[in-house]
């Protein structure tokens, strides 16, 4: 069921501000795609872009191509709400639903377009999640209790169960360590991991240790300089990113020594 | 390339930098202290001489309550200063201060709860509350305020009908799709406006409004003191909600919207249940502050005796205004006592009422408020 997406031209605006010019990627089905770069210079506004969650905020709008399996994801009559079925995404800070249970939790992407199901199959649903998610023992005794009272880590990992019970062909993650602690962090890179062989993921994150170690390949953006709009710098196999980088910007970042 | 492992770097030893630094000796950390009775003590100090200094002076109660509040003031301060230094003075005189204003504030409220209690208590008896005025109201005994219960409540409840779909769709629009267009930050200011519109004028709009209606010059209708409270109670609700919908977070809207759920449905699932505490909340509140209305319903619901259940013919008879209206019987020489009587009874059964609400409102606030336990 995985996808691959092509970015093609991609200008992605605020009202009158290009945040993000010329854009152009391919990223493979069923690898991981990590996006790295500083704050700011458009990793999760092409994150955005790519299940146009982009133009939920006022005056946002995108130019050029995006292409999930042959088919533009800007094209006219190209449903948005459609498209976020198919590309599921994963925040920055956990957000499970407040007024929800953990149960209610994960069968909300069904629940919430009121899909009809029965009882054991909305079951076999929840435990199939949880279990993609790492989290099944540790909730499977208090599935009825609100998925607030979990800690940081469980609740990232609960909107992660959440984002793939509705099965998208892609989940996107935006830094999604980065509210966490380093033994929640590797319990989510280890279910990355494990996602790899069914969903075609891409994550942004600060990180660089992390995007070294889960991902396939390995985008770095950056700002052209301060007041221009972000850039795609360099796209490569990740090993190639971090070893041997063929832009010296990238190296420079990588290594430290950036500016 | 230098660093390519995902291996931390062993942090530099900088455990040198944390040594204690030495403590000068002219560090002191103590000062002097008042007793932990000083406040009731200089209470007592104060009032004795103002009470002394009054009475010498031949001044009334009003000035000697002054004169101790002046001398507590000014004595708590200086004795704080002087012992324990002027931070802690100036602590103390604000201290007194905002006290002072809580208790300013308070005194009318419970001097006014206390004087309804027991004035109206005592005629709250179950035939008060049973029987309406039919026949009763040129006699010096019986009647009660049955009617008058019933007509506040159904009068109430139209309004209630008419506003709360308006002001909860007028706050979804604002916050949920007008976002900053025009037409919202319209919408706004004419809310705001209405929030300023006197209850006389509302009343005025809704006789007018029955009279083209009707046909009839002077219209007596329920549902026109309905419609006189909507529109008081319209701005409040719009404002109330739209602040608890501002307070969802974004990012619950987002999580929605990335599991492909439409926009709507985010709203109907995912922003009202979470805001629906401080809906509900607001939405109490506003219904508790038109029920007292008195002007409009003077104008537009009239007076009568008896219980009149149809809104939509005749004049109804609300607590607000048989309130107004038996307070003119008060002066009656015969009758007077019974009508004050009356009086005080109704207008503890409003505050009840209104009150009742405001209940409800905090245990609804309570009941849905989303639940982060643990």
């Amino acid at each position: 069921m995985a996808k691959s997406i092509d970015v093609k031209d991609l200008d992605i605006y605020y009202g009158d501000f290009l945040a993000v010019q010329g854009v152009n990627v391919h990223i493979k089905a069923r690898s991981v795609t990590a996006f790295i770069g500083p704050s700011g210079c458009g990793k999760s506004t092409v994150l955005r872009s790519l299940n146009r969650m982009h133009e939920v905020i006022p005056g946002a709008r995108v130019e050029g191509k995006v292409v999930v399996d042959g088919q533009s994801l800007y094209g006219a009559g190209v449903d948005p709400v459609a498209v976020r079925r198919q590309i599921g995404m994963v925040f920055q800070r956990p957000n499970p639903f407040p007024t929800m249970s953990i149960y209610e939790n994960v069968l909300a992407g069904n629940r919430l377009n009121a899909r009809k199901m029965k009882k054991s199959e909305a079951d076999t649903i929840v435990e199939k999640s949880l279990r993609g998610a790492n989290l099944w023992n540790e909730v499977k005794d208090r599935l009825s209790k609100p998925g607030m009272g979990l800690s940081g880590g469980q609740q990232q990992r609960l909107c992660i169960a959440r984002a793939i019970a509705v099965e998208p062909e892609v989940l996107l993650m935006d830094e999604p360590c980065s509210a966490l602690d380093p033994i929640s962090t590797s319990a989510v890179e280890d279910l990355i991991h494990e996602l790899k062989s069914d969903y075609t993921i891409v994550i942004v994150t600060h990180n660089m240790q992390q995007a070294a170690r889960v991902s396939d390949d390995t985008g770095f953006f950056n700002l052209k300089a301060v007041g221009e709009p972000g850039h795609l710098v360099e796209f490569n196999p990740t090993t190639k990113v971090f070893s041997n980088p063929e832009e010296p910007a990238t190296e420079a970042y990588i290594s430290g020594r950036f500016g | 390339m230098t660093r390519n492992t995902g291996a931390p770097e062993a942090p530099d030893s900088t455990d040198a930098a944390y040594t204690e630094l030495p403590m000068p000796d002219t560090l002191s950390i103590h000062s002097g202290q008042l007793p932990r009775q000083a406040t009731l003590m200089t209470v007592v100090f104060a009032a004795a001489i103002g009470a002394v200094g009054g009475l010498i002076l031949g001044a009334g109660p009003t000035v000697i309550v002054l004169l101790a509040w002046a001398i507590f003031l000014v004595a708590l301060t200086t004795w704080s200063t002087i012992v324990e230094g002027r931070r802690k003075g100036t602590d103390r005189l604000v201290n007194a201060m905002v006290w002072s204003t809580f208790v300013i504030a308070m005194l009318p409220l419970l001097s006014l709860l206390w004087t309804v209690i027991t004035k109206g208590g005592p005629v709250l008896t179950p035939d008060f509350l049973s029987r309406d005025m039919t026949g009763f109201a040129a006699l010096g005994q019986g009647g009660g305020i049955y009617h008058a219960i019933m007509g506040t409540i159904m009068v109430t409840g139209i309004a209630a009908i008419i506003a709360i779909p308006v002001g909860v769709f007028t706050a979804i629009y604002l916050v949920e799709y007008g976002a900053a267009s025009r037409l919202a930050k319209m919408i706004t200011f004419l809310v705001d406006v209405m929030t300023g519109i006197p209850s006389i004028v509302s009343g005025l709009f809704a006789i007018s409004l029955f009279i083209v209606i009707t046909g009839d010059p002077l219209p007596r209708l329920g549902i026109g003191g309905g419609v006189a409270l909507a529109l008081l109670m319209i701005p409040t609700v719009v404002r109330s909600v739209e602040e608890m919908l501002k307070l969802v977070p974004d990012d619950l809207r987002e999580a929605s919207y990335a599991l492909g759920v439409p926009k709507w449905r985010t709203i109907v699932k995912v922003v009202l249940p979470t805001a629906v505490a401080g809906i509900v909340t607001g939405i109490t509140l506003a219904i508790a502050r038109v029920a007292g209305e008195t002007a409009p319903l003077l104008l537009i619901v009239g007076t009568f005796p008896s219980a009149n259940w149809n809104p939509f013919d005749g004049a109804v008879q609300t607590l607000p205004v048989y309130i107004y209206t038996s307070l003119n019987g008060t002066t009656d020489p015969k009758y007077g006592d019974i009508w004050t009587d009356r009086v005080w009874g109704a207008a503890l059964v409003l505050i009840i009422i209104v009150m009742a609400l405001n209940l409800i409102a905090r245990i609804i606030g309570n009941i849905f408020a989303p639940k982060t336990g643990r």
